[in-house]
């Protein structure tokens, strides 16, 4: 399993991250950490007038997993609105991410959509909230 | 004869596979060490042959249980050279013992004011509950800082060590830095403060001989699964007097003497500190695993590992970029080399590891504080123990070169 999981597209993701970087000002913001292994994401997203994600950046630390996932899935959520980004859920990123992964290793592919779908639903927290979201 | 092919022979689960074709390495004997045929064998025959409940029954199969398992502790209590059996509390584990000491002797004696120090360099076994104890009691907890070598900052300790100090909770060797730290001089200074202290032993327990009267420590933990025993089974040592003044942790069966609608009185020890129906398998399998050490030796053990931990500071050195924490000397170190590797998160190292059988962990083996006051999330370990090689160290650099390769460093 181990030499499947890092293949050509994740080692480019982890060498050369997607959307990599903080956004301010920002609609919403949220970080998370998995407690198990110290690997930490934080999202900045901004929505446009139509309610649509149109800008989203994200940085961290953390494994080539959990760094490729948060490239795919910032990359996969440009255009979509709050209630879709909330019904993404753990099959979304495993297709693609497209690697057999160990019950471990899905907590750091999930993590960059924990982080988002916490910020979508406005869970309150140390990061401010827009109001008019 | 120390001969670390022969004692491979005790270890069925070595001649496992990892995966299909791939002989299993395992380098994680500090998070829990495998089990000799002795063990398995010792709680298979109480289960086969004499299972019933201790304490309890007026018939063989009970008076023999009890006997295997009063005789576990005593073989136990010899093995750490405490005074009495008495004083060798049978817990789950070295949490537990910590938290039974924490949630007895810390909520009976600690007062605002008080202070308890611990160190930087704690699982968080050893953090946590006085954590808890000091918020509901009250007390302040503080934590003598480490140097870049991973040794604890003995500089420091006069100001943090003081008459304020109630009780000083320290590890007797750590399991990220490896560091061994100086137990006896530690209880000395504490004692000439006038404070009690609780050794947390469970990586010097499996690994060396500890002898508590020699110490002179007040309270001492350890787990049994990381000594060649079972799951589900862990001492707390304490001084007699200590114990017997401390009001007991659960209540239930065994731990009273006497129980009428108004009142109880509390047992003896130690099973005043022993509620319920006990591991009795598991302890029965402890007092095998004390037998086996013993039989190999702690001394040929500790010099086998210290013979391993050389090899291997040399040997992964030899990986470029790769970082080894804790003291530079092996003589200061136990069986363990926690290591970053540049460009390769302590997860994917494991993961690539895996795949040529290798098992080491990776994050950060519950000393979240250590790894945050040395600015990073994780680190890999891999940990040593008398059937460890110097060929499945081998197996272990070339397996870092090639994850190396792979992420294209
Ligand atoms: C130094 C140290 N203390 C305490 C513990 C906790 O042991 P257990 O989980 O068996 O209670 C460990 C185990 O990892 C340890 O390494």
């Amino acid at each position: 399993m181990s030499m499947q999981m890092y293949r050509e597209q994740i080692l480019d993701l982890y060498e050369n991250p997607l959307n990599h970087g903080a956004l301010d000002p920002h609609d919403f913001s949220y970080e998370e950490d998995n407690p198990l292994c110290g690997d930490v994401i934080k999202i900045d997203v901004r929505m446009g007038e139509d309610g649509r994600v149109t800008e989203v950046a994200w940085s961290g630390d953390g494994c080539a997993i959990s760094q490729a996932s948060a490239s795919l899935v910032t990359e996969e959520i440009k255009g979509l609105t709050l209630e879709e980004i909330k019904k993404l859920d753990k099959d979304f990123i495993l297709e693609l991410l497209g690697i057999p992964l160990s019950m471990a290793r899905i907590k750091c592919a999930t993590l960059s959509l924990k982080v988002l779908k916490a910020g979508a639903y406005g869970i309150p927290d140390k990061s401010e909230m827009r109001k008019h979201l | 004869m120390f001969d670390v092919n022969e004692i491979r022979k005790d270890f069925p689960i070595l001649a496992e596979e990892a995966h299909a074709g791939v002989p299993l390495v395992y380098l994680d004997s500090a998070a829990s060490s495998q089990k000799p045929t002795a063990v398995i064998d010792a709680m298979n025959n109480y289960y086969r042959r004499y299972n019933a409940n201790v304490h309890r029954g007026i018939h063989r199969l009970s008076e023999d249980a009890t006997n295997a398992y009063e005789d576990a502790r005593r073989r136990v209590s010899e093995f750490i050279h405490s005074p009495s059996p008495e004083q060798v509390i049978l817990v789950r584990n070295a949490t537990e013992g910590m938290n039974l000491l924490a949630y007895t002797w810390g909520i009976a004696n600690l007062r605002p004011g008080d202070e308890v120090l611990t160190t930087e360099m704690e699982h968080h076994a050893n953090i946590v509950p006085w954590q808890m104890i000091c918020e509901m009691t009250g007390a302040t907890l503080r934590y003598v800082s480490f140097t870049e070598d991973g040794l604890l900052d003995m500089d420091a300790l006069p100001d943090l060590l003081t008459e304020k100090t109630k009780l000083f909770a320290f590890t007797a060797a750590s399991n990220v830095f490896g560091t061994i730290n100086p137990v006896k001089e530690l209880v000395a200074k504490a004692h000439a403060v006038g404070a009690l202290t609780a050794v947390d032993a469970a990586q010097s327990v499996p690994h060396s001989i500890v002898d508590v009267q020699d110490l002179n420590c007040d309270f001492l933990v350890f787990s049994s699964h990381k000594m060649c025993g079972p799951t589900g089974m862990g001492v707390l040592y304490g001084k007699r007097e200590l114990l017997e003044a401390m009001p007991p942790f659960m209540g239930g069966g065994d731990m009273i003497r006497r129980v009428s609608m108004e009142k109880s009185t509390w047992n003896d020890l130690p099973y005043k500190f022993e509620a319920g129906t006990p591991s009795i398998a598991e302890g029965i399998g402890l007092g095998a695993a004390v037998d086996y050490l013993n039989q190999v030796g702690m001394d040929n053990i500790h010099h086998h590992e210290q013979l391993i931990t050389r090899y291997a500071l040399e040997a992964m050195s030899e990986v470029p970029g790769l970082k080894i924490m804790g003291p530079k000397q092996a003589e200061l170190r136990g069986g363990l080399v926690s290591f970053t590797v540049d460009g390769l998160h302590p997860h994917d190292i494991a993961q690539l590891l895996d795949g040529d059988g290798i098992a080491v962990r990776a994050g950060h083996h519950c000393a979240m504080p250590l790894h945050k006051k040395l600015g990073i999330g994780a680190s890999a370990r891999a940990s040593f123990y008398l059937h460890t090689t110097t060929e499945e160290v081998d197996l272990l650099v070339a397996s870092l070169h090639r994850a190396r390769k792979v992420f294209r460093l």
